[in-house]
């Protein structure tokens, strides 16, 4: 129960946000803050002890049971770790942007988003179903769309939101695919005992497309090659955004999904093929891209793009040590590319800049922010006692264990590496180092405590963390590696974890990235000139693909749209009545299933008068020189139908159609007298094509009719509903309780189309309004 | 178009076609009637006034814009269905009925609350589609 609070009190707050902002205006941030930061604590006070001792809590509510769809959540290490990881740095973030984005009048639209993108990312890694994970991996695509664009007014943020929803929300689609694939050939959408049937999906003939379709779902969230571009375009968005979103939590979505999914999914050569060389070819890619950036936020978004590829590669080779390097280093990555986010964020607000070649000395001025970039720094290059350097040396030993590939992916990492060390030397000696850079302000002092509190703490713990684990090893194992470790292998392991290892290949090695890293640092303009020249075509592939598909998406909509779409009524008329026709006409054809009823029954006094009222009414709509009287026949027609409910007892529907028919005489008056004279223009053809028309569709239907009437009656339905109106939904009248009970949800579909519609006359009447002022 | 016996008779007209909508949507469940019809019976009703009195003074006698109508009676239905999922922890529409008995509503339950919504969000979209048509002028 509480865990669907930790998951759902993040929306409420999130619609009571914008009543928050009007009460606490520039405090907002801070109150609401308190919420992210109750619930860290309640995870941590509550759960981290019962969980770090291997408990598992599940909780299901019953939503479609007849498909196997429940509510449900789940919790376990590795939920934990990231429920943690969102709950803790989302105080930050909200603290932070309550001073960042004071400036804009839509900070209350800021609050309600990243609201809505905490709980959902909450329910994201708390879920115990595929469908309810599935269900909030989308809700973080929406509210990440609505962050990214969050400076609305501005084109490119407008199109880098775009593309981040159509290439997540792509993936989401495959995502969908996959899960459904997965719960077939599991036997549940339930996590606790899909879990368990790991033996039985990856011998199921279904695997190969599942695997597929999902790691398309998590490779997308995760920014892996090739979809890794949409992760620097979505710098667009306000500082806090990337921070929060684009290094700690929804990119790490992706790595949760694989982690979570390791036990059912991993240990096949296809798992290990796809996953270890998708990520092993993402970290080295965004680790060289980054190397050639300048714009501070630019460096971080590629440096992300390549921690991301690590997490995934370690998941793909899927050892003890690997795992447990993967979930070390998830922790790292979070803590020091939340604080350097926030740091650009920081020297962008003060000095008004972000290209790093322009910026010095700032050092002196803001010695907080100075250490916390130094801090997490260090452990972003992995030295002792950082946890950075734990997660590195495990990094190492799990890539050297690795027997035939051992070579190549150690190198891979050790390049990678080191280049992530050249940047952790660039983010802090541009900035903060040698004389005052010429930007355009200049800043005179510290900020605000709103600003250095995220960075200074987040880089903190990352030492805090390290120390810890030097101190007390054997706590800190059951806390950070031994469940998180449990879950993604699927059975109880036990994990040492040490800050030093003695002399060991790994500790060779990590002087070596330090030593390559300064190297790199040393010969950055030769390296960047020489990349410059070798790589645009890697680096802008598949960005350009997602241009063409999207600028043909267009094209095709508006082609589509001008052949089918072109305005005029009588044309759409034609198409949907002429499709209709066409379509019934091939199942008759096709399937011989015309047929005549044998006898009809006599047809009575008053059914003849009221065919031939309604025959009278269309004689009269077709020979009616003016439209006032072409309405009113057309009226006629409709009562005309409505006696024949009334004949056939059809009350309700009778009703109905009377009042519809009243309504539709008085809107076509209020239309009538703006149209131009009535005149026909109609060429002979075509008078004749709307007759051949009319008559094929005329006929078809009274073909459907009377197949329907010949077709012996289906009872089960009908005697059902009767039996079951009273009895179970105390309603006397049947059609009244199949249209608000038995299928209400269809109802309720019917009611918001027609909510829909209405929205679209408002619109297409009142944008008319708006042109005629213009003019 | 004004006419002295279309307002005066529209006066008393009003209403009693109110009222007689009401009546459609409460009877609704056990004899011909529901939120649809009743709907349409009040918007042709307020459409009335509106020809008599033009749409001016018809928006004053609604109070509220017919485009809100809509979002209430969507929020109406939507929270009948939820009900059951947030009291009784049963799925999604499960009806829920009262068990006191109140004159003229029998044992209320959560369908009516639904058809108040069905109803509510066609007189609001009838009176939108009017009431834009007719202000257009």
């Amino acid at each position: 129960m509480d865990i669907v609070a930790i998951v759902l009190s993040g929306f409420v707050l999130a619609f009571l946000s914008p009543a928050v902002y009007a009460a606490a205006r520039q405090w907002t941030g801070w109150l609401l803050a308190l919420l992210p930061a109750t619930i860290t604590l309640y995870l941590g006070l509550v759960y981290l002890q019962p969980v770090s001792v291997g408990e598992v809590f599940a909780i299901t509510y019953p939503w479609v049971a007849s498909l196997d769809v429940s509510f449900s959540f789940y919790l376990d290490g590795l939920s934990l770790t990231f429920a943690l990881i969102i709950s803790g740095i989302g105080v930050f973030i909200l603290i932070y942007a309550s001073h960042y984005l004071a400036k804009y009048r839509q900070i209350n639209h800021f609050y309600l988003y990243i609201l809505l993108f905490m709980a959902s990312m909450l329910g994201v890694v708390l879920a115990g179903n595929l469908i309810t994970l599935f269900l909030f991996w989308e809700l973080t695509s929406l509210s990440s769309y609505l962050l990214i664009g969050f400076h609305y007014n501005k084109e490119a943020s407008r199109a880098a939101a775009l593309q981040a929803l159509l290439v997540t929300g792509a993936g989401g689609l495959a995502l969908l695919a996959g899960f459904i694939l997965l719960g077939m050939a599991g036997g549940s959408f339930e996590l606790v005992t899909l879990l368990e049937q790991g033996e039985l999906v990856r011998g199921h003939s279904f695997y190969g497309p599942l695997l597929l379709l999902v790691l398309l779902g998590a490779f997308t969230k995760s920014a892996q090659f090739p979809f890794h571009f949409w992760l620097p375009g979505a710098m667009e968005a306000p500082t806090p955004v990337s921070a929060y979103l684009h290094s700690a939590t929804m990119v790490k979505a992706g790595i949760y999904l694989l982690a979570r999914l390791s036990p059912v999914l991993a240990g096949t050569t296809a798992w290990s093929t796809a996953v270890i060389g998708v990520g092993a070819l993402t970290m080295l890619l965004g680790a060289l891209i980054a190397l050639q950036q300048t714009d501070l936020k630019r460096i971080l978004a590629y440096s992300t793009v390549s921690a991301l590829g690590t997490l995934v590669m370690l998941l793909g080779i899927g050892s003890k040590t690997a795992v447990e390097a993967a979930m070390i280093f998830l922790v790292v990555h979070s803590l020091y590319k939340g604080t350097l986010f926030l740091v650009a964020g920081i020297i962008d607000h003060q000095t008004g800049t972000r290209d790093v070649t322009q910026m010095g000395g700032l050092g002196r001025l803001m010695p907080i922010t100075a250490t916390a970039t130094l801090l997490a720094g260090l452990s972003m290059a992995g030295l002792p006692p950082l946890l950075g350097f734990l997660s590195k040396e495990l990094l190492y030993e799990a890539t050297l264990a690795l027997g035939d590939y051992a070579l190549w992916l150690t190198g891979a990492v050790l390049l990678a590496n080191g280049i992530m060390v050249a940047v952790a030397l660039t983010l802090f000696t541009r900035p903060f180092m040698g004389r005052l850079g010429d930007t355009p302000r200049q800043p005179q002092r510290e900020t605000t405590v709103s600003l250095w509190l995220g960075p200074l703490l987040l880089a903190g713990l990352g030492l805090l963390l390290g120390l810890l684990v030097g101190i007390f090893p054997y706590l800190m194992s059951n806390l950070l590696a031994v469940p998180q470790v449990t879950a993604v292998l699927g059975q109880p392991v036990s994990v040492k974890l040490a800050l030093w290892h003695g002399f060991t290949p790994m500790l060779a090695l990590s002087g070596l990235t330090l030593l390559l890293g300064g190297a790199i640092y040393w010969q950055q303009a030769r390296l960047v000139d020489w990349l410059n020249r070798v790589d645009p075509a890697a680096r802008l592939g598949p960005q350009r693909l997602y241009q063409w598909s999207l600028a043909g998406l267009y094209g095709l909509a508006q082609w589509q749209t001008a052949v089918l779409q072109n305005g005029r009524l009588r044309i759409y008329l034609l198409i949907i009545l002429s499709s209709g026709a066409a379509l019934s006409g091939y199942i008759f054809w096709n399937s011989h299933a015309l047929a005549l009823p044998g006898n009809l029954p006599p047809v009575r006094f008053f059914e003849a008068a009221a065919a031939v009222v309604i025959l009278a009414g269309v004689a009269g709509v077709m020979t009616q020189r003016s439209r006032l009287g072409a309405v009113a026949s057309l009226g006629v027609v409709g009562y005309g139908v409505g006696l024949i409910y009334i004949l056939f007892g059809a009350p309700d529907l009778a009703m109905t159609q009377f009042a519809i028919e009243t309504l539709v005489v008085i809107l076509f008056m209020l239309v009538l007298y703006r149209l131009p004279h009535f005149a026909v223009l109609a060429t002979w053809p075509v008078r004749a094509r709307d007759a051949a028309v009319s008559l094929t569709v005329g006929g078809m239907f009274t073909l459907l009719v009377l197949t329907v009437a010949a077709l012996p009656p289906q009872l089960r339905l009908k005697t059902y509903f009767i039996e079951n109106s009273l009895l179970v939904a105390k309603g006397r009248n049947v059609v009244n309780v199949i249209l608000v009970d038995f299928r209400g949800l269809d109802t309720m579909g019917e009611i918001t189309v027609l909510a829909i519609a209405a929205i679209g006359v408002y619109a297409l009447l009142k944008l008319r309004l708006d042109d005629r002022k213009k003019e | 178009m004004s006419s002295l016996i279309l307002s005066t008779a529209t006066r008393y007209l009003l209403p009693l076609l109110l009222l007689f909508s009401i009546f459609l949507l409460l009877r609704g469940h056990n004899d011909p009637g529901g939120g649809f019809v009743g709907g349409l019976v009040a918007a042709a009703a307020l459409a009335l006034y509106g020809l008599a009195f033009g749409p001016v003074e018809a928006r004053r006698l609604l109070k509220v814009e017919p485009r809100h109508l809509i979002g209430i009676g969507l929020l109406l239905a939507l929270s009948s269905g939820l009900v059951a999922v947030l009291f009784l922890g049963q799925p999604f529409m499960t009806g829920v009925w009262s068990s006191i008995e109140l004159p003229a509503l029998g044992k209320p339950g959560t369908p009516l609350l639904f058809d108040l919504g069905v109803y509510l969000v066609v007189v609001g979209v009838t009176l939108t589609i009017l009431v834009a048509l007719s202000e257009d002028s």
